[in-house]
């Protein structure tokens, strides 16, 4: 049976023709973007100032003056989401690109080498992936300080691994196919065949990875500005918000469904926007969804 | 009275017609060979019979097994009938098994199921099951793994599967392509004792008329989901009324016209090969001990003339893929040489290699896996333009591009498309056309025709002769079937444990075989010709 299938020409206007006709896509879009939006404006404009507290106004429900309520020292919810928002975005974007920078390279390396090269970069990856990133962490910010930027760092080293294994397990799917043969009968280099032939293919994987580690930054930031290395106070986070709800979750429980909300969002856009992404660029997508 | 009865059959997926008006039935004891090319709608019409179907499917008609009727049949009462009253074998038996389960437990499953049968009945049973099917105990205990056995043996442990509960029907969906020759030999005439047996009806489905010939007592073929022709074998086959009926048989008989053709000797050798060896590591069996090297290539020594075409024919894990693999510098040899044009290959780096890389190009069998799926025919074709020594520009690259898919018989336009556009014929015309444009003196080709339909195959091997004369190319053809290495090359190697056991010029080493393996493959291989002449024997 054969099912005929058009596909748009793969020029500029093409993609975004066939990415506005991605549902996922434009949905993962629109959140990222107004996430992303929200983030930017709280620089210019909050409705309150997060620094300041006010003590007689403290945890108040959501009301019209303050729409997500206030916390344990009167602040405005909705105002510490939105610069929040710079927080955990910022960490974990920098984490991911710390960890897919350095981490795609190795694992294609390897996966390209094999043998003993292969071994010895599996093998330190696995001593890296041995120890608890919040160990480490802890580690990292005794020796330089604790702060969002060290905290960056830190998950940033723990996403290397992640990322090496999973670019190393697809390339060396990719390895024994033919057309990489075909490639290396036609002399192209093991590091040209990996980036002209290895990456493409293994991209997909590599961005649904970088959406989950994405998501997985987000809570590791909250984890160490839990335990006081990550963002200090008073600059809220996300994560720090949800850890101060804690106790609370009876007496104010929009104290924590709203920084929730917002880490659940956030993730959920990113996640569409990483499979829509994959959707695109794969040029065999029939799925219009 | 049939035993199955397929009335009108029609089945639509979506709004995609696939199937029309089928009708076809099977007697008990007889076998009913369904033949057509890819898409034909053969294996549909199995996975109707099954019940298997996708789940937007919808069929019409009637289908009657054994005085039931199948399309109005619950699933509980599919489930009974099927691996009990009806078996099936699947093509591929590298995935027709669960890796993880043993063979016995695999065979005893079915039993146990339908029968109730207890763990050690079941076992019982499946043994002599796997006995029957040629895996005596001996050799091959229940507690075998697939991983442990060959293609051929898992294609046996398939087929106890399916006929384990001594079912009515058995349907076989090209139960032997993924096979050599020998080894199909062997499981057809296997499957044709089980039918003597058991009085089994077989519903064998194959685009390999020459299979069918030998196997089925009526044949049907198919074409674009409906009936074409259907009858008796043989008379069907000789006096080929019907138009695609002819179409197919020439097809599959079909040699290309070759002009001149090309001696050794004549002219300074293009390939020497002298006295290659390869050894693979044996598996690790602890830290440091390895069990023995395998040895893949086997002191294989051979020449080539420029524009000589040569067979290298053998059973599969002969070590003929490895030989190509190091005439192609893809792979080091552990002792000997290989002298491409009189320069020395083996142990030179990969620049060093470039110009002889300029020379020699491949074609891969799997027209669907030799392309990079995420890249426009443009770049795939211009791919080996790499090894230039000064690289053409965009224009005058895509210009080279369009000039060598015009020699394959594609159009220009066709460079904006990818992979997966085409269907697998064009796909092996693309690869043709990525070997040729750097203008080579050697094509090293792995079976490039067998995983197509015959009509297109005799279509590719066309081009192929036609580029032969054309260009002066040398092909080093590598293949199981005897047909394609008649059909388009001038000497034949027989390949048999690593070793060339014999070379000749291709028809006499195909009509006067000398060495065992070599009569073995030549007994082993279908024949259209000789199977419709036997079949007209018996009929007296």
């Amino acid at each position: 049976m054969t099912l005929h299938i058009d596909i748009p020409d793969e020029n500029l206007a093409g993609i975004l023709a066939k990415a506005f006709k991605n549902r996922s896509f434009l949905a993962g879009f629109v959140i990222t973007a107004l996430v992303a939006a929200v983030a930017i404006i709280s620089f210019l404009w909050t409705p309150y100032d997060v620094t300041r507290l006010v003590i007689s106004d403290k945890t108040q429900a959501p009301s019209l003056a303050h729409w997500f309520g206030t916390d344990h020292f009167g602040r405005d919810i909705l105002s510490m989401i939105m610069v929040g928002a710079r927080n955990s975005i910022a960490v974990a974007l920098v984490a991911v690109g710390i960890g897919m920078g350095v981490g795609v390279p190795l694992g294609a390396f390897a996966a390209a080498r094999g043998g003993i090269a292969d071994d010895v970069l599996m093998r330190l990856n696995d001593l890296v992936f041995a120890f608890p990133a919040l160990l480490s962490a802890i580690m990292i910010t005794a020796i330089f300080g604790p702060g969002a930027f060290n905290a960056i760092i830190a998950i940033g080293i723990f996403n290397i691994p992640v990322f090496a294994r999973v670019a190393r397990a697809g390339a060396l799917a990719i390895w024994p196919r033919e057309f990489i043969l075909a490639a290396r009968a036609a002399g192209k280099s093991r590091t040209l065949i990996s980036i002209e032939h290895v990456l493409p293919n293994i991209a997909t994987l590599l961005l649904v990875q970088g959406t989950i580690q994405f998501a997985l930054g987000i809570l590791a930031e909250a984890g160490l500005s839990y335990v006081g290395l990550g963002t200090q106070p008073p600059m809220p986070s996300w994560g720090r918000m949800l850890f101060d709800a804690q106790t609370r979750m009876v007496v104010a429980p929009w104290m924590a469904i709203f920084p929730g909300m917002a880490i659940v969002v956030t993730v959920l856009g990113l996640n569409l926007l990483g499979d829509g992404i994959a959707d695109i660029l794969d040029p065999k997508s029939r799925r219009q969804r | 009275m049939s035993l199955l009865e397929i009335e009108k059959l029609s089945l639509t997926i979506g709004s995609t017609r696939i199937l029309r008006d089928i009708e076809l039935s099977v007697a008990p004891g007889e076998v009913m060979g369904l033949v057509g090319e890819s898409g034909s709608g053969k294996s549909m019409t199995a996975l109707t019979v099954m019940q298997l179907l996708p789940w937007a499917a919808h069929a019409s008609g009637r289908i009657t097994f054994d005085g039931i009727d199948i399309l109005a049949a619950s699933e509980d009462q599919m489930c009974a009938l099927r691996g009990d009253d009806i078996g099936m074998v699947f093509q591929e038996p590298m995935t027709a098994l669960n890796p993880v389960k043993t063979i016995g437990e695999q065979v005893a499953e079915g039993i146990r199921w339908h029968t109730r049968a207890s763990r050690a009945d079941a076992e019982e049973r499946a043994r002599k099951m796997l006995d029957r099917v040629g895996l005596p105990a001996a050799q091959f205990p229940l507690s075998r793994y697939p991983h442990e056995l060959s293609g051929g043996q898992r294609q046996r442990v398939v087929i106890a599967i399916a006929c384990a509960l001594k079912p009515k029907l058995l349907i076989a969906d090209e139960p032997t392509t993924a096979l050599d020759v020998v080894l199909q030999a062997q499981i057809l005439d296997l499957l044709r004792d089980l039918v003597a047996e058991n009085r089994m009806g077989l519903l064998l489905i194959s685009h390999d008329l020459a299979v069918v010939t030998e196997m089925a007592d009526r044949i049907t073929i198919l074409r674009h989901g409906e009936v074409m022709e259907a009858g008796d074998t043989a008379r069907t086959l000789s006096e080929q009324l019907h138009p695609y009926t002819r179409q197919l048989a020439q097809a599959s008989m079909h040699v290309p016209a070759r002009a001149k053709t090309h001696e050794r000797g004549r002219a300074k050798p293009l390939l020497q090969v002298e006295n290659i060896t390869r050894d693979y590591p044996g598996r690790r069996l602890s830290l440091l001990k390895r069990a023995a090297s395998i040895r893949a290539v086997d002191d294989v020594s051979f020449s080539m003339a420029p524009g000589q075409s040569v067979a290298l024919v053998g059973r599969s894990g002969c070590g003929k893929s490895t030989l190509a693999r190091m005439v192609l510098a893809l792979d080091k040899p552990t002792a000997g040489t290989i002298r491409f044009r009189g320069d020395t290959l083996t142990g030179k780096s990969e620049a060093e290699l470039k110009p002889a890389r300029r020379d020699m190009q491949v074609v891969f069998q799997d027209p669907y896996g030799s392309f990079d799926p995420r890249q426009k025919v443009e770049r795939l074709v211009a791919e080996p333009l790499h090894v230039l020594e000064k690289k053409p520009a965009p224009a005058a690259r895509r210009e080279m591009v369009a000039h060598a898919l015009h020699e394959v018989g594609l159009s220009p336009g066709d460079m904006d498309k990818y992979p997966h556009e085409f269907s697998g014929g064009q796909r092996q015309r693309l690869s043709i056309a990525r070997a040729i444009i750097t203008r080579p003196k050697l094509v090293v080709a792995d079976e490039p025709v067998s995983a197509l339909d015959v009509s297109i195959r005799a279509q590719i091997l066309d081009l192929f002769a036609e580029l032969n004369q054309k260009l002066g190319i040398a092909y080093l053809f590598i293949t199981h079937d005897l047909t394609v290495a008649r059909a388009i090359t001038d000497e034949v190697m027989v390949m048999h444990d690593g070793k060339i056991v014999e070379r000749g010029r291709t028809s006499e080493v195909l009509d006067h075989p000398q060495s065992a393996a070599a009569k073995a493959l030549v007994a082993a291989a279908p024949d259209l010709h000789r199977a419709i002449a036997k079949r007209l024997q018996e009929q007296g």
